[in-house]
């Protein structure tokens, strides 16, 4: 276990030899790590394939893409980020110079998770590189062939005592957080969630925290049900359902449920064919755990396609229900797996209410032809995010923070909102030694007519004028 | 949440907060702090509360800590108005929605981050600048949208009455409640769970704060504190520095939380800075500070035996007077202390400053490194270079080359710690957005779906060729 607070240290060290510090560094260690996405591809996606039953397509376009888009775009930026930033002056600081300086924090711990174990952890990582700190990675154990093949070839291309991995369950995981850190940065769920920003607690060292929760998916009766359709089921079974901002539930009004089920059906079939058991393209659920798990948010529900899963390789069939009970455990957890529930809701208004009645979500998707709808749907839920007439999409844009708010989470990430997470922004006002005769009326004693209290006091001529 | 009889008794051990919490959140929960007039009107009435009570917070102030009618206006009013003004200036556009670039596919959308209030705000205030560190807080929760549940400090007796008992009535209290206790009620207060937290004070509270926000992974924004290093280059005019360093090193009587804690300078340099430092101190307080209206007191009788104990580190080179009776310390600069001693060891929060020497500039920012990060950071000298070196080896909060916490005048600069001295920011724009969830909205259009037929599965040999020439042709996402 010292091993663990061994390459913490080094870590430190490390990082406080100033290293990190000039920009050409950081531009370095990130061109090595795009080299090594680049010449070892083959080795990524088999361990996604090993781990999800992801294939080169799914692997590159729905994982390593984002980072090597992220890397490609931090580059270009980062010259431009990591500069000072002038303010706005008083008319009292005028002669002065006045700006935000970005700094590192120091040591990042980026927490990774097994859903998209590649993406999600490599992505945070990009931005914490930039931002000039040393960064310990924890992959999750639970895609276990990622996180071996991080352990081995990360240190072959970023410098070994800057980036190392650390491996591990519960007990190493739970080691690591024992470690005083500069940014915790975790992605997973709500309860893991408050046991990290607790162990940050006691150093007082910043969270980000990456959460989950059901993201609602609202489906209006005027909206064109084929493509609304697709583009639910596409992101809804993608990688089996494990997408944290995944549309978990639909809720619409009964009279379109039928129609729904048929074009979710549709499309299904489409993607993943007769037997999507058969498919190159459908994923497989991480873990015999989680497998069972979500078999049983099935039971006792309304099998309107699919209901039917393969222990032995984990394969659960792309499932629908309808008119699902709001009380039902599948509406209590997040799913996380291939299983849309459909809940009828009468209106718009009942569909905000359901929505409120619970956590924040990460994400919220509505489909409507009706801008009003979207509008009011907008202005009367909260969540992370928002993507109206797709799902998903929403993360893919550089410019938009990706982050949750209430059980969801807190903090933010993704371009220079990355950055920006990595970095303190150390506001700074540089004046000069000269003519402290101008200071004169800030010094006391205060002026006799001063003393008492009129309001404003004559001898201070701004507003801001009192400090001059 | 069921309906109590009218009749019935309070069960035992009831929560006190409950009622009031449960409360703000159904007003927050009916909309009504989302609209920009309601907002404004709150804004103004905060307004309102600093104008006409005017000599009524002066009298409290002057009685909670001795303050002058200068300094009030100084550290307390007029940043306070100011922020106010600010926001209600400000407000409808910090309010819009801020459109944001997308890449080619998404073009055709609409891409922005809306800013929509968290809920419920919970705001801990200190004793030391019990206004400005109350209502500056009060007013971005306010311009963010949320309610607000205000505890300010129970040290502080004189302000907290009028915050509990006055300012209440310049706000809509369906939306605004303030809570009054010491730790034991804040504790049991901290058990509810909030949308954001604002917490002033030490970070050993601020570790606690932020432990009870966990249980409901309720953000935080924590100012907390340090021991501030002020670094002095050989290369200065002594007295000049001895104003300003004396000025913010003795204001409020030492308790701020970004006052100069310690100054780090050759022997040298200490030799010309003491009878400046003199100087100053008799030019500000005269012969016999005790006396002056400009010197404030220190807040209780625990800090000021604290402070009195400090008084006997090292050795006293100007001051060390007290005065139980009047809990006042004289300004007070202290020489030859050693590093374990308390005076180093703790935030000093009062009027002692004592002056480390150390031989080069390497050996001060090495100390300073060997240290928490503080919340401000100061250097002193004629050479650009010395003062961009101490800040570009160094990390704090905010930073001042060549003059006190000026850097919290500006409202275009976010105030706010690093490490042990705090996280989160606020001020202006800041606090605005502090308060505020920033959701990243996306608005695609229905039509134009072959645009996306790429993306869906099967994925054959075709699709994929047709990926990578959209990919390369543009370096965009697919999705």
């Amino acid at each position: 276990m010292s091993k663990i607070s061994d390459v913490v240290k080094r870590a430190r060290a490390a990082y406080n030899t100033g290293l990190t510090r000039p920009l050409q560094f950081r531009i370095q260690q990130l061109e090595a790590l795009r080299r090594m996405i680049q010449e070892r591809r083959s080795d990524i996606t088999e361990a996604l394939a090993a781990d999800l039953h992801k294939n080169e397509w799914t692997a590159y376009y729905e994982e390593v893409i984002y980072v090597l888009e992220e890397i490609e775009y931090t580059i270009k930026k980062l010259p431009e980020w990591a500069k000072d930033e002038p303010v706005e002056k008083t008319p009292e600081t005028q002669q002065d110079e006045s700006y935000i300086h970005s700094e590192p924090l120091g040591v990042v711990l980026i927490i990774g998770t097994w859903n998209y174990p590649f993406n999600l952890t490599i992505q945070p990582m990009v931005g914490a590189i930039a931002a000039g700190n040393a960064v310990v990675l924890k992959p999750s154990e639970l895609s276990e062939n990622m996180a071996n093949l991080l352990a081995t070839i990360l240190p072959q291309y970023l410098d070994k005592d800057l980036y190392p991995v650390i491996n591990g369950g519960v007990p190493e995981t739970t080691e690591v957080l024992k470690e005083r850190f500069d940014h915790i940065f975790y992605t997973g769920s709500t309860g893991v969630g408050k046991i990290v920003m607790m162990a940050a607690a006691k150093h007082l060292t910043p969270v980000t925290l990456e959460l989950g929760g059901k993201s609602p998916c609202y489906v209006d009766k005027d909206c064109n049900l084929d493509v609304a359709c697709r583009r639910i089921a596409w992101g809804k079974f993608m990688n089996s359902g494990q997408t944290c901002v995944a549309p978990d539930y639909i809720l619409c009004d009964a009279s379109i449920q039928h129609q729904i089920v048929e074009k979710l059906k549709k499309s299904l079939k489409e993607f993943y064919g007769e037997d999507a058991k058969k498919s190159r393209d459908y994923g497989r659920i991480i873990n015999a755990r989680h497998f069972q798990r979500v078999m049983g948010l099935i039971e006792g529900q309304k099998v309107a396609h699919g209901g039917t899963g393969d222990m032995a390789s984990r394969y659960i069939a792309p499932t629908i229900l309808t008119d699902v009970d709001p009380q039902s455990q599948v509406m209590q957890e997040e799913i996380f797996g291939p299983v849309m529930p459909i809940v009828c809701v009468r209106s718009l208004e009942e569909a905000i209410q359901f929505i409120n009645q619970r956590e924040k979500p990460l994400a919220l998707y509505v489909f409507s032809n009706n801008n009003n709808v979207i509008k009011k749907m907008i202005s009367e839920t909260s969540s992370g995010g928002v993507t109206a007439n797709d799902v998903i999409v929403h993360i893919t844009v550089h410019s938009l923070p990706f982050g949750g708010v209430g059980n969801s989470g807190m903090g933010a990430y993704h371009g220079k909102k990355s950055f920006e997470t990595f970095s303190h922004s150390r506001s700074c006002l540089v004046r000069s030694l000269l003519n402290d005769d101008a200071h004169k009326a800030r010094y006391p004693p205060s002026p006799a007519k001063v003393r008492g209290g009129e309001w404003p006091p004559h001898s201070l001529t701004s507003a801001q004028g009192v400090l001059r | 949440m069921s309906a109590k009889d009218p009749g019935s008794e309070p069960s035992l051990g009831m929560d006190p907060f409950e009622d009031t919490l449960r409360r703000l959140r159904e007003a927050f929960g009916s909309g009504l702090t989302r609209l920009a007039e309601f907002r404004v009107a709150q804004l103004e009435g905060l307004s309102r509360f600093l104008r006409e009570n005017r000599q009524l917070l002066l009298d409290t102030l002057a009685q909670d800590l001795h303050k002058s009618a200068f300094e009030a206006d100084m550290a307390e009013f007029i940043l306070c108005q100011n922020e106010v003004d600010l926001a209600l200036r400000s407000l409808h556009t910090w309010m819009k929605d801020e459109p944001v670039a997308t890449n080619l596919l998404t073009k055709l959308d609409s891409a922005f981050i809306r800013k929509e209030p968290f809920g419920l705000v919970l705001i801990i205030a200190p004793w030391n600048y019990p206004l400005n560190l109350t209502l500056v807080p009060l007013v971005g929760a306010i311009a963010a949208g949320n309610c607000v549940i205000l505890k300010p400090s129970e040290v502080s007796k004189g302000t907290e009455k009028v915050l509990a008992e006055v300012l209440p009535q310049y706000l809509d209290q369906s939306c605004f409640a303030v809570v009054l206790g010491g730790p034991e009620e804040t504790k049991q207060l901290l058990e509810h769970r909030f949308d954001h937290i604002l917490f002033t004070g030490s970070p050993c509270v601020g570790k606690i704060v932020m432990a009870a926000a966990a249980k409901h992974l309720t953000p935080v924004t924590l100012e907390l504190g340090g021991k501030n290093p002020c670094y002095v280059d050989d290369d200065c005019d002594p007295q000049t520095v001895a104003n300003r360093v004396a000025w913010f090193r003795y204001f409020n009587a030492g308790q701020t939380c970004v006052a100069p804690d310690y100054v780090l300078c050759s022997p040298e340099t200490r030799e010309r800075l003491l009878p400046a430092l003199q100087n100053a101190i008799a030019r500000f307080y005269g012969d016999d500070p005790q006396r002056s209206p400009n010197l404030g007191r220190i807040i209780s009788q625990k800090h000021f035996e604290r402070l009195q104990g400090l008084l006997g580190c090292g050795r006293v080179a100007i001051g060390g007077q007290s005065d139980e009776s009047e809990r006042y310390i004289a300004p007070t600069v202290l020489v030859d202390v050693q590093e374990t001693e308390p005076v180093m060891q703790e935030e000093i929060f009062g009027p002692i400053l004592p002056l480390v020497s150390v031989r080069s500039l390497d050996e001060a920012i090495d100390f300073i490194n060997r240290r928490e990060k503080p919340l401000a950071l100061y250097a002193f000298s004629n050479s650009t270079q010395v003062v961009q070196r101490v800040l570009a080896q160094t990390s704090s909060g905010g930073f001042c080359g060549n003059d006190g916490f000026m850097h919290m005048t500006l409202a275009s600069l976010p105030f706010g710690g690093v490490g042990n001295s705090g996280m989160g920011r606020y001020h202006g724009k800041f606090s605005f957005d502090t308060f505020s969830n920033h959701r990243a909205c996306l608005l695609s259009p229905s039509g134009l779906e072959i645009l996306n037929e790429i993306r869906y599965p099967p994925y054959s040999n075709w699709s994929q060729q047709l990926i990578r020439w959209a990919l390369d042709s543009q370096s965009c996402t697919l999705l």
